[in-house]
């Protein structure tokens, strides 16, 4: 369907909404919010920050917003369902929080012109489909200024789940914030395929931590990795909440997914009529990703922490800040220019100076 | 002391009773449950197993969740009924995906009608493969096909993760793992207009029938039940066991790899990291539910879907957890296990010794 005909149609159903009624537009509409979440909500990770940020809707809207969300949805045949029969329930703006939602959540949107639909981390569009995603890399940069300084084995363990450009692009910026204050530090990556299981994780952890690794850090869900360290006496990052809780001497900090601002924000705007469809990248400026309280490590080392989370969220860093080569010595990004976000979107190669192939 | 005594003659009525049994007692605790939840039992339970069903579009939904669960469980309900232990379809199902839709990646600007077909038995082939690998194991070295199939599952798995992770990825999908979207001629057509009921559909009706003429009318169908049943008696009368692995292991792979197959060329429509969620294992318990009887797994699949759907509105409407649906499944089997259980056996008080006066 092209834009034109969505937007005649949008328009001729709110002014046949406006004569049925006898009410202006400027009326505001009561959301309806539904959610629908990969894994189940627990007490931790990905799907669990963002039902933080639902309960964010109901708190701070009232009784002008409802909302409801249906778990551990699998991203096959049965996503379309969920998010069709959550648009036939009557809610007027749906979040899809996962990338394997993408397809389904798009054609669900064709056919509900009405509904408002937002799809994280994904790249396709429509008049009534906004993406949002966050730059968890510039949390990553940090983390890795943090363990520069912390290894003494200047060896550093990374549990990475899948190699997408996202979780790419993490290991990039971490070894670049590593590199800024340590060059000597190595990184080693173990591939767990996945996003949540806890045996595998732990498991990879163990061997890293065995390889002479004495800081872990993760991209996958679950602590496990982070509960290895503690048990191992090494140090690590939480991964998308604050896991404190599970390693109390191991977490120097987390990187912390906050959909609270955005989510609330969304919300408002549908219940204003002025929802529009958009492509949202926060970064640590914005709120979407957070540092939780740096903790076990010295004074020095949080406050150039502290420092550098400062000087992103202002822009003076920027992680991907030329000269940047790839592993096979190529320029990738010129001196004096940052990457743009499309390179970062779509980054599929290593640095130069990492140590080990990327799968293909 | 409690024990159970094998009863001399079990009620035929109860056999098919039971299924139902099971399925009432299930509504009951549920209701409970959902009680204790703080939600009146009754609409709960209407969220739960009506309200999924009660249009159109609910019912189309319901066939498709059935599809793959009834065509897997009717292959896998042939080897159960000859003692072998196909554990692996979620790993046939997958073989058959990437076989079947490897085809449709290679001629991703066919508008051919041929495709769709050759892609049928691409696919069927694909997981009789994968199913031969354990009928092999077992026939030449007496391997356990229970482990060797489960294990192959995680296998196929990651080849298929590899592949849309790397060579079959989409060179337009910004490097994220998933193949090209299938051409048109590649996609299952839909059956009725404005639902995603597709041809499997059709196909796993037709393979109920099928099954269920194979297993009652056919030569092979009455050795698969001696052989099962009377295991001796089989090889007094010089059937082969063998050849029955080798039969029911190909027939359920391709059969699994047929329903894989068929999620991918119809609600997917392309590759990606995960495409069931776990139909190969749920069709176990689809076969069971359905007494390793075709018609019965007609239902069982059909019972089976509805508590997926409905475990999904619940949460919905009703705010109720994902859990809840596990519980219900969980719930149904051991009622209709502990119902077979009482059919077969009858429960004594007493001690052993008591046996002597009530024979």
């Amino acid at each position: 369907m092209n834009a034109s005909l969505v937007k005649r149609t949008l328009a001729a159903v709110a002014a046949v909404g406006a004569l049925a009624t006898g009410m202006g537009a400027a009326q505001a509409e009561d959301v309806k919010a539904g959610f629908i979440y990969v894994g189940p909500i627990g007490d931790h990770g990905w799907s669990y920050r963002h039902d933080i940020g639902r309960q964010a809707i109901e708190a701070e809207l009232g009784d002008a917003a409802s909302t409801s969300y249906v778990e551990s949805v699998p991203e096959g045949a049965d996503a379309e369902r969920v998010i069709r029969q959550m648009a036939q329930t009557g809610h007027n703006l749906i979040f899809t929080t996962s990338f394997g939602f993408m397809n389904p959540t798009e054609k669900v949107a064709k056919q509900f012109p009405n509904v408002k639909f937002e799809h994280a981390t994904g790249y396709k569009r429509a008049d009534n489909l906004s993406t949002y995603a966050a730059r968890f890399y510039e949390g990553r940069y940090v983390a890795g200024v943090i363990a520069g300084k912390m290894t003494k084995s200047n060896i550093v363990g990374y549990v990475g789940s899948f190699p997408i450009p996202e979780v790419v692009r993490g290991i990039n910026s971490f070894m670049l914030g590593a590199w800024s204050v340590n060059p000597d530090v190595q990184v080693k990556v173990v591939w767990a395929n996945t996003w949540y299981d806890p045996g595998k994780e732990g498991d990879a952890a163990k061997a890293l931590i065995d390889q002479g690794a004495d800081i872990m850090v993760q991209h996958t869900d679950s602590p496990a990795p982070l509960q290895v360290a503690e048990n191992r006496g090494v140090l690590g990052f939480g991964q998308a909440s604050d896991m404190i809780k599970f390693a109390p001497k191991a977490q120097l900090t987390a990187i912390v997914d906050n959909w609270d601002k955005y989510y609330v924000s969304r919300a408002k705007a549908v219940m204003d009529g002025t929802w529009e469809s958009q492509d949202t990248w926060g970064g640590i400026d914005s709120g979407m990703v957070e540092l939780a309280p740096y903790t076990n490590m010295p004074d020095d080392v949080k406050a150039l922490a502290e420092e550098t989370e400062a000087k992103i969220a202002s822009g003076e860093i920027h992680p991907f800040a030329g000269p940047i080569y790839d592993q096979a010595g190529e320029l990738r990004i010129k001196e004096g220019e940052d990457a743009t976000d499309e390179m970062l979107l779509g980054m599929d190669w290593y640095i130069k100076g990492i140590d080990a192939e990327l799968p293909k | 002391m409690v024990r159970l005594e094998p009863r001399r003659q079990h009620s035929q009525a109860m056999v098919y009773l039971s299924p139902v049994l099971a399925i009432l007692m299930t509504l009951v605790v549920g209701g409970i449950i959902f009680a204790f939840m703080g939600k009146n039992p009754f609409d709960a339970l209407y969220t739960f197993f009506i309200l999924p069903i009660n249009n159109s579009y609910g019912i189309s939904e319901l066939f498709v969740k059935a599809t793959p669960l009834v065509i897997i469980a009717v292959g896998l309900a042939m080897g159960f009924r000859a003692n072998v232990w196909n554990i692996g379809a979620e790993g046939q199902l997958t073989m058959g995906a990437i076989f079947g839709g490897g085809l449709a990646l290679y001629f991703h600007d066919s508008e051919s009608v041929l495709l769709l077909p050759a892609m049928f038995v691409l696919g069927a082939l694909g997981g009789a493969f994968w199913g031969a690998i354990p009928a092999l194991l077992r026939t030449r070295f007496n391997a356990n096909e229970i482990l060797t199939s489960l294990m192959l599952t995680y296998v196929a798995t990651l080849f298929l993760s590899f592949l849309v992770h790397g060579p079959w990825r989409n060179p337009e999908g910004f490097n994220f793992p998933e193949s090209r979207p299938f051409p048109d001629a590649g996609l299952l057509p839909i059956i009725f207009e404005g639902s995603r009921v597709h041809l499997g559909t059709a196909v796993a009706v037709f393979v109920v029938i099928a099954g269920w003429l194979l297993l009652s009318k056919s030569v092979i169908g009455f050795q698969l039940r001696v052989v099962g049943k009377a295991p001796q008696a089989a090889r007094h009368v010089g059937f082969r066991q063998k050849r029955m692995v080798w039969f029911t292991l190909l027939l359920g792979g391709a059969l699994a790899g047929l329903a894989g197959l068929f999620e991918v060329s119809g609600p997917i429509g392309q590759l990606q990291p995960s495409i069931s969620p776990g139909y190969g294992f749920t069709a176990i318990i689809v076969a069971f539910l359905g007494r390793l009887h075709p018609v019965g797994i007609l239902f069982g699949g059909l019972i089976m879907a509805l508590t997926y759907l409905g475990g999904e509105l619940a949460q919905i409407t009703l705010g109720l957890p994902n859990a809840v649906t596990g519980l219900f499944q969980g719930i149904l089997l051991f009622f209709l296990l502990a119902s077979d259980v009482l059919t077969k056996y009858r429960i004594r008080f007493g001690s052993i010794a008591a046996k002597g006066r009530t024979a």
